[in-house]
């Protein structure tokens, strides 16, 4: 089960890095979306994606904490609870 | 190419450069006016996507390996295939490729970021963007090319040996078809910077090589992609022959990191053991394609080098460095092209620029000479004290 996604302004600001990142499509952001079978983004494009969320939220992720995240859903939480 | 080895046809050629981009542009430039403003010339207004299937794609890539794999679709596509197989087993296709940088841009970039930003915002693409191998390995990538991968970084003198290397791999029976040339793009601020201040460049923005006023080189950048195939293959396919390589050779100077021996003594050397390699006398030959940078030094020692080789009476000597400037380890790969054009066209493109040489070699200045295509020379000499001379004999 994911987690409703609340704050659409928030989400919209980690959409918006993502489609720049990944070469995507605003549609295919949605929190069930895997990096990997969705987006065709590789370990590298996660770790770019990482740093485009840390300038934009002004937060750090250390890598330890990605562990395991492998949806769009998944990502956003753990940028959610830092902001 | 001794020892008695297998024929080595040249079927695909590609080209980016600032005179333009693709092979019947690039020829349209070579005949046009040369550079007599700035300190580098580059491809204006590039635009990488055509040539791939993403922006995420295409920015991982960078220029430089992007202009190689533009040239080398074009010559994938020349040679009968946009797919590249050409009905070669993938692991006899090779890829022996060229540069003498590499990946500045990106490193550059990337100095900055760190610099502003800190460790933490370096990006994680530096590393494959930057690597010399980088444009290698990318056309071996999305061509499927699973032979030898070899990048050759001899400075300005890689983009012949890669030629001659891989003419080599199907010569002695490794490879049935190697994807070559060079690619380079490193004109950035730090490298001009280091060029200008050893003097290397031109203080008037004028490339005119072999002239009495020569003053140093502009700084080029593109890139040039040459299939080569085994003979009996190309032809059994039916497939359109650009060239073949005939010889080809690779000695070093073992005198001085960025002067030529004095008299261009290991540049002579070179030019006879690719006679030698292709079985010819100088009297074979037809045209030579300068390396001709418009640096006083290179010139006068490549001349005496010619003189010394060809006699009194020796063949038209032409530099395209009029009009390309002076891309590195590109260079080779984009006189390779020259050459096979001038056979197609049966014109030696002029020295652009050049008005007095001095020098006692015939240099091809003003309008493109008509000729009957015969063997050429190509030579390309690196910082280091790299020579590298491919001859090149129209299909026959």
């Amino acid at each position: 089960m994911e987690e409703p996604i609340v704050d659409q302004e928030l989400f919209g600001r980690f959409k918006k890095c993502a489609v720049e990142v990944l070469s995507v499509s605003e549609d295919q952001v949605v929190p069930e979306a895997r990096f990997g079978d969705d987006l065709d983004a590789d370990s590298l494009d996660l770790v770019e994606l990482v740093m485009a969320l840390e300038e934009e939220f002004d937060i750090s992720v250390p890598e330890q904490e990605l562990e395991g995240i492998s949806t769009v859903g998944e990502a956003y939480e753990l940028v959610a609870g830092k902001v | 190419m001794n020892p008695q080895g297998r024929r080595v046809a040249v079927t695909g050629l590609g080209v980016v450069a600032p005179c333009g981009i693709g092979r019947d542009d690039y020829w349209r430039g070579l005949l046009g006016p040369g550079i007599t403003a700035g300190k580098a010339t580059e491809v204006a207004d590039w635009d990488p996507s055509p040539w791939y299937s993403s922006p995420k794609e295409a920015r991982r890539a960078d220029r430089v390996e992007q202009f190689a794999i533009a040239a080398a679709t074009e010559a994938f596509t020349q040679a009968g295939d946009p797919n590249g197989g050409l009905g070669v087993d993938p692991a006899r296709f090779g890829t022996i490729f060229a540069t003498g940088v590499g990946g500045l841009h990106t490193l550059e970039e990337q100095v900055e970021v760190r610099m502003t930003k800190g460790e933490r915002r370096v990006s994680p693409f530096l590393v494959p963007m930057m690597m010399a191998n980088a444009a290698g390995a990318a056309i071996s990538m999305r061509w499927g090319l699973q032979g030898p991968n070899e990048t050759i970084a001899t400075a300005c003198a890689a983009g012949t040996h890669a030629i001659g290397n891989a003419a080599r791999l199907i010569a002695w029976g490794r490879c049935d078809a190697v994807a070559t040339g060079g690619a380079e793009s490193s004109a950035t601020v730090t490298a001009l910077a280091g060029f200008a201040n050893m003097t290397a460049l031109t203080s008037t923005g004028i490339s005119r090589p072999f002239d009495v006023d020569r003053d140093g080189f502009v700084m080029g950048e593109g890139s040039a992609v040459l299939i080569l195939e085994e003979w009996e293959h190309a032809s059994t396919r039916g497939a359109r022959i650009l060239g073949e390589i005939v010889g080809a050779a690779s000695n070093a100077d073992a005198h001085h990191i960025t002067a030529p021996s004095p008299g261009g003594v290991g540049a002579a050397a070179c030019m006879r053991l690719a006679l030698e390699d292709a079985g010819m006398t100088p009297a074979d030959i037809a045209q030579v394609n300068a390396h001709g940078t418009s640096t006083p030094l290179n010139d006068a020692a490549e001349a005496e080098a010619a003189r010394d080789v060809f006699g009194d009476d020796g063949p038209p000597v032409t530099s395209i460095k009029g009009v390309t400037g002076h891309p590195l380890g590109a260079a080779g790969a984009l006189e390779a092209a020259a050459v096979l054009l001038s056979f197609e066209h049966r014109l030696i493109p002029p020295t652009a620029n050049t008005k007095v040489v001095g020098l006692g070699i015939d240099v091809v200045t003003g309008d493109a000479r008509e000729w009957e295509p015969g063997p050429t020379m190509s030579n390309n000499f690196g910082f280091g004290g790299h020579n590298g001379t491919v001859i090149i004999s129209p299909p026959r």
